[in-house]
């Protein structure tokens, strides 16, 4: 960054002022700290630091055995737990290439999806309110907590759930696990309904993110970007559907792709995104069929001496995990590719030049946890 | 000649309009979490006595009892004198407002000029704070202040003296009870708002004004000097315990200000529907009165319900917007008022065809605004696409059918 010198051409006398916008600022959503340098409301200059809330997840890996390391991936992208299980498990799987059976499978999808929802529903309130508005936020506050009733009736936790094994889940679901989840996705579609129709087309929202940190399709590849924020830059990438895993080419679903790749098309590729992951629900809920739960393992998982890359569609994009396994019950290397961080990446090119109103809205859309940057 | 029982009087009245805005703004404070908390689906407060009514007070014994806490690089007197910068001409402002015909501190016959001069005051003490507090979003918020207010103050003023041209008077008084003059041997006498409300005369004043003072208080969509995800509290940030108390109470008191200006100028004060006339012209002059009063406040509590309904409702506008909309918009539509206005008068058309003008403006304003931002061919930016089989067997996305 280069602070302008004063007198220079096309400058008064005047300096540029360094603002600290984090890390507890109430728009970094986290620990995220932004050094900003401002000519009166513009932003001319930003340095992104990182690292509040390092703790060391990928070396502590190398210390737990599989069953373990599944309880610190809860921990990654916090409002998205099933997601990040389902990584790893993933991976595991597919180094020791385990068939998981098809309940366990659909029970995966239904709970990630449902996550996906609750993390988007979360993602809407907080744009809500970096855009100033406040109401939204409590009614999605409100549909989340129904999510997560749920998954606490499923798992025993609200957030940290611990429920995807290698091979399969904890448990089987409950009884009235079908009724219950299609209430609540009847529920949901009214809330997601209710959220949208205050908040997307309203006049003000469109003026705040219409053509605000705007990032075309090539550069949003270049940068490593993906999920809503690369498909709001007219990328149609999904790994749902590029390529599939668990049972996602059995069922139909849309994706929404955006063409302006500005603020505004990241806010509504999520709001199409809910509705759809509500559709996959439906879907699953109607092939869910009884059946064991759990592949025929060892007790503790032994992976095959080997690599292995695996990943999948979180709510914040391309949850990638690259494991090395040196044949033993722990990994000697494990590596996480996360979305939050990747998607990060651009932020200094989308927020230079406008105002500092608008690089809350930005870095709100890019929607980052900061669980999963800082890892 | 002041005489000692004219000081004594207007003392006592200074007390009492004192006490009664206290008790407003308790009132205010309470009314706007309970709306809030209904449009969000909450309760509010419910926990300090019935409905929670007791929790203003609460609050205020909390506030009022907490350390105050000066930054260390804070100059001590514009930090400490920056909130009655900002409190006094809220309060001063109360002095020339009528509650009633004759129930007011201080009649003045340039009362609107008064209330002009003072109500830019504030924004003096919104600078002191942002440039007092030695920090640096106070300092962005305060300079944000500066900008909004001062910008948003022209139309304000303009509609006041597009009112002031149509009743030929710049007492609040005549405004709301009708009065007759002669200027250059022709005599012009207006009504009052007892029969037809200036709302309905003069609808787009009272949009300008509504909206500028909506502006004018910081409220949302216009809440960009102290908002809180960017500039976090703004001029407010780092003063906490009574200091931040006045600028609260201050904050409450402009709010119930503008809300009782809208209803003074537009909506007929305590003389619309005219009270004499709902109780009978045998009524004694007590009851008229305090009847007036009450339609005042109701209609002044409606116009505040109204204010806090949009801050449940919109997001914030960015400072460039909010900057361009004033100045591009309303201190336009404000001139044409006055200008409307004036031609009217100067005629003498009957007074019908001022709405019959300026309600057409003010309907292709709002669409070209509106169009602007939320038009639907600019909105759909987002298509949806579906798997499907590429020739050499890859499942890649490709657009829906129907989506181009």
């Amino acid at each position: 960054m280069t602070a302008r010198v004063p007198g220079a051409a096309g400058s008064p006398q005047t300096l540029d002022m360094m603002v600290n916008m984090g890390p507890q600022h109430p728009a970094t959503h986290g620990v995220f700290r932004m050094e900003l340098a401002i000519d009166g409301e513009r932003v001319v200059g930003l340095i992104p630091h990182i690292g509040y809330l390092h703790r060391g997840s990928e070396k502590l890996c190398e210390h737990e055995i599989y069953s373990q390391i599944i309880t610190l991936f809860d921990r990654l992208d916090y409002v998205s737990n099933f997601n990040n299980e389902l990584g790893l498990v993933l991976a595991v799987e597919k180094l020791m290439e385990i068939q998981v059976p098809e309940r366990a499978s659909y029970v995966r999808m239904i709970l990630c999806e449902l996550n996906r929802i609750a993390s988007h529903l979360l993602f809407v309130g907080t744009f809500a309110l970096d855009a100033g508005a406040m109401t939204p936020s409590l009614y999605t506050f409100r549909d989340r907590e129904m999510i997560q009733a749920l998954f606490e009736a499923t798992s025993g936790a609200r957030m940290m759930h611990n429920f995807f094994r290698v091979g399969g889940i904890k448990e089987d679901v409950a009884d009235d696990f079908v009724v219950r989840v299609d209430r609540l996705l009847g529920e949901l579609e009214r809330g997601i309904d209710e959220v949208d129709g205050m908040l997307s087309f309203g006049e003000v929202l469109l003026a705040r993110t219409k053509g605000v940190g705007v990032i075309s399709g090539p550069d949003a590849i270049d940068w490593g970007m993906s999920g809503p924020c690369l498909r709001a830059s007219n990328v149609p990438y999904d790994v749902r559907v590029d390529e599939p895993y668990c049972l996602y080419d059995r069922v139909e679903f849309g994706v929404p792709v955006g063409t302006q790749g500005d603020s505004w098309d990241r806010y509504y590729t999520r709001v199409v995104e809910m509705r759809e992951s509500v559709k996959i629900v439906r879907q699953c809920l109607a092939q869910l069929q009884p059946g064991p739960i759990m592949a025929q393992l060892r007790r503790i998982a032994r992976p095959p001496k080997g690599e292995v890359y695996a990943h999948a569609e979180n709510p914040r994009g391309d949850f990638g995990v690259y494991i090395v396994s040196d044949g033993g019950e722990r990994p000697y290397r494990l590596k996480v590719r996360p979305p939050s961080y990747c998607n990060l990446m651009p932020l200094r090119d989308l927020v230079v030049g406008s105002y500092i109103a608008d690089a809350v809205v930005i870095l709100g859309s890019l929607d980052i946890v900061l669980g999963e940057v800082d890892r | 000649m002041v005489t000692w029982s004219e000081v004594v009087l207007t003392a006592l009245g200074l007390g009492a309009l004192f006490a009664a805005l206290m008790t407003v703004v308790l009132s205010l404070t309470w009314l706007e979490r309970k709306l809030l908390a209904r449009i969000q689906r909450r309760a509010g407060p419910s926990v300090v006595g019935p409905h929670g009514l007791l929790q203003p007070v609460a609050d205020a014994i909390k506030l009022l009892t907490k350390e105050d806490v000066r930054p260390a690089d804070a100059p001590r007197f514009l930090f400490w004198f920056a909130p009655v910068m900002v409190v006094l001409p809220s309060y001063m402002l109360w002095v020339i407002i009528p509650f009633g015909d004759g129930l007011l501190v201080r009649a003045m016959e340039l009362g609107l000029i008064y209330l002009i001069a003072l109500s830019v005051l504030e924004v003096v003490g919104l600078l002191l704070a942002g440039w007092g507090s030695a920090s640096k979003y106070s300092l962005l918020g305060g300079f944000r202040a500066a900008a909004q207010l001062v910008s948003y103050e022209i139309p304000i003023i303009i509609v006041i003296i597009a009112v002031a041209v149509f009743v030929q008077s710049l007492d609040l008084r005549d405004v709301v009870g009708g009065h007759a003059t002669t200027i250059a041997g022709r005599t012009m006498s207006y009504a009052g708002q007892g029969g037809v409300p200036l709302a309905l005369v003069m609808p787009l004043g009272l949009v300008v004004l509504f909206i500028a003072g909506l502006a004018e208080l910081g409220r949302t969509p216009f809440d960009i000097h102290h908002a809180e995800s960017e500039v976090v509290g703004g001029p407010f940030v780092e003063y906490s315990g009574a200091h931040w108390a006045v600028f609260y109470l201050a904050e409450y008191m402009n709010t119930f200000f503008i809300a009782t200006l809208t209803v003074l100028l537009f909506f007929g004060g305590w003389s619309w529907p005219s009270p004499a006339s709902v109780l009978g012209d045998s009524a004694p002059p007590l009851a008229v009165n305090a009847l007036g009063a009450a339609w005042l406040m109701a209609k002044v509590y409606a116009v505040a319900g109204v204010i806090f309904w949009f801050r449940g409702t919109y997001p914030r506008l960015r400072i460039d917007q909010l900057m361009a909309f004033g100045w591009q918009v309303l201190i336009p539509l404000s001139f044409a008022n006055l200008i409307l206005v004036a031609t009217v008068l100067y005629y003498g058309w009957p007074t019908w065809t001022l709405p019959l003008i300026s309600v057409p403006l003010l309907a292709v304003v709002a669409r070209v605004a509106f169009r602007r931002y939320a038009d639907p061919r600019k909105m759909k930016t987002v298509r949806m696409f579906t798997r499907s089989t590429r020739a050499d067997g890859e499942t890649v996305l490709a657009p829906q059918a129907g989506e181009s």
